[in-house]
């Protein structure tokens, strides 16, 4: 069966499982055999629910204090409740946005973090989807 | 208890597929186009009451497409395959069993205590999940959950879920089931019932077991037990990968190019074709390997594989290496020297399976046969690859006609959704 798919995302993910020990055909066994561990998977960490996790492309620096950068990724998870305070991907009249999530006083607020963006009050009319909660920033250091 | 089972079918999946990721698409009739953009192979509600139909050619509704605002996308099986396997595993969990049917439909066999509550909570989750909506029927038999699905999605009230089990007058609902929408039995099978006066899944159901036998055969006997309530059509779990057909070999010597790569491969696809054909099979997914020398330790080695859902199945020689061909170019990488390519099909159904009217209903279906009967018989004759595909030794440009298509926002990282933040 042929596994792994260009993107190493998911159940696709090719697991390196350094099994095999060293050879023992001449010379010594390495010391370390008998301690050998299944390699780490980013995915592990990033990922709790491969089902339901997306991966978005931020353009934009209105979230720059919360350490979201233009260019980043976001690992988006649809399958969590997103709470107050919670950092968002909104659909908000038919644009993707992130955006901090606050309710206030029975309003729904989102909230940039960057003071040169003022906050974002949803009002009745508007059209909001929350479209899930950003649980991960992959952030290139430049 | 008896087994029942539940039949979960995606709302016009590729329209909900594209409207997940583009939120202004939402409201607004869209289409969706097949491999290049020749006809209407998806329709969202809003296209589907505006007449639209299925298998329109696109060029003769521009019109109607203008009129209206309609939006014409092209087809992007990468998203469609990736969004249906987040609905699937969405859904294994929760479930003793399951069949993947089609790549937006699922068989589950239900434990006792899951109803219609559990089936809209299943439906909630699925939504949240995956941003996909879904229809659930529910019934003691495959046929019965099908058309539990059918008045589930066509009836608003019922919010998506029906469970026949908790229907009061059944025959009533069945009456409203035209024959011809009956799995299993299609047009043709239909004319033939409706010449004895049976019209719908109601009459069927009370037709007499001996008639159904002479007019349709061991086949529209299994359905009117089917309907009946007793379950004559098991639950097929065997994961569809591991039914496959693989064509693969080693080079001689290296391979670098591209294009030797694409004759090679070209060469193992007509073969794994003609291994299709030859047991009358159709295959649903194209996978595609590609892989240098793990034994030249000095070289750098690359390793990759990838797959595709095919539009439709299929077990015409073009089609799967227009498949393969567009597969090895997604993972080719220059600089390599290659040991190793081939292909796996899989997802295989029986030819007899597809309904017989939806084979008929593709155009040039029945000379593309002849073709292929023609090539494999020659093949026979001459020796193989007697008769040859271009690619297989010539290069040519497969390059596909896909103006429209969305991002593979799910399976490129270069192609991402963006944010704006």
């Amino acid at each position: 069966m042929i596994s792994g798919d260009p993107i190493p995302f998911e159940a696709r993910t090719r697991l390196r499982i350094p099994l095999v020990s060293a050879k023992v055909q001449a010379g010594f066994p390495s010391p370390a055999d008998d301690h050998m561990e299944r390699s780490l998977d980013l995915n592990e960490h990033l990922v709790a629910n491969p089902a339901s996790t997306f991966f978005v492309r931020v353009q934009g620096d209105s979230m720059r204090d919360a350490g979201i950068c233009d260019g980043d990724i976001l690992v988006v998870d649809r399958s969590l409740e997103p709470k107050e305070r919670q950092i968002v991907v909104a659909m908000l009249d038919g644009d993707f946005t992130v955006k901090r999530l606050r309710k206030r006083e029975g309003k729904v607020f989102l909230e940039a973090e960057n003071s040169a963006y003022p906050p974002i009050e949803v009002s009745s009319g508007q059209e909001l989807v929350i479209w899930g909660a950003v649980t991960f920033v992959i952030h290139q250091p430049r | 208890m008896k087994t029942r089972f539940a039949l979960v079918d995606c709302n016009n999946f590729y329209a909900s597929c594209e409207r997940v990721f583009n939120p202004r698409l939402i409201g607004r009739p869209l289409v969706i186009l097949s491999n290049n953009d020749g006809c209407v192979i998806a329709r969202s509600e809003e296209a589907k009451q505006l007449g639209i139909p299925m298998g329109a050619p696109a060029h003769e509704h521009k019109a109607t497409f203008e009129r209206n605002a309609v939006v014409v996308m092209s087809s992007n099986y990468s998203l469609y395959g990736d969004m249906s396997a987040r609905v699937m595993e969405t859904l294994r969990p929760n479930v003793l069993a399951m069949e993947i049917y089609s790549i937006d439909e699922a068989f589950l066999a239900l434990d006792d205590w899951q109803g219609a509550e559990f089936a809209r909570e299943l439906r909630v989750r699925v939504r949240q999940w995956t941003g996909i909506p879904v229809s659930i029927g529910i019934g003691p038999t495959k046929t019965l959950a099908k058309i539990a699905n059918r008045i589930a999605k066509k009836t608003p009230e019922l919010g998506g879920v029906l469970d026949l089990g908790f229907v009061r007058d059944g025959d009533a609902l069945l009456a409203q089931i035209p024959c011809e929408d009956i799995w299993g039995i299609g047009k043709r099978l239909a004319r033939r019932l409706a010449a004895g006066g049976i019209h719908t899944a109601s009459h069927l159901k009370h037709a007499e077991a001996a008639w159904v036998r002479k007019t349709l055969g061991v086949v529209g006997e299994r359905i009117l037990c089917e309907l009946q309530g007793v379950s004559c059509l098991p639950l097929e779990e065997v994961p569809a990968p591991k039914k496959g057909i693989a064509s693969a070999k080693s080079f001689g010597k290296p391979v670098e190019s591209l294009e030797e790569l694409e004759e090679a491969l070209s060469t193992y696809t007509a073969r794994a074709a003609e291994k299709l054909r030859s047991g009358q099979l159709l295959a649903g997914q194209v996978h595609v390997f590609l892989t240098t020398n793990p034994f030249a330790t000095r070289q750098p080695q690359y390793n990759a594989g990838v797959q595709t859902v095919l539009a439709r199945r299929s077990n015409h020689t073009p089609d799967l290496i227009a498949a393969a061909l567009r597969l090895l170019r997604e993972i080719y990488r220059p600089g390599h020297q290659y040991k190793k390519t081939g292909i796996f099909l899989t997802d295989l159904m029986a030819e007899s399976e597809l309904q017989p009217d939806l084979f008929e209903a593709i155009p040039g279906t029945g000379r593309v046969k002849e073709l292929d009967r023609i090539v494999d018989g020659l093949n026979r004759k001459l020796g193989r690859n007697a008769i040859r595909y271009g690619s297989m030794g010539v290069k040519q440009n497969w390059a596909m006609r896909q103006d429209r298509r969305s991002k593979k926002f799910t399976t490129r990282w270069d192609e991402l959704p963006v944010v704006k933040a």
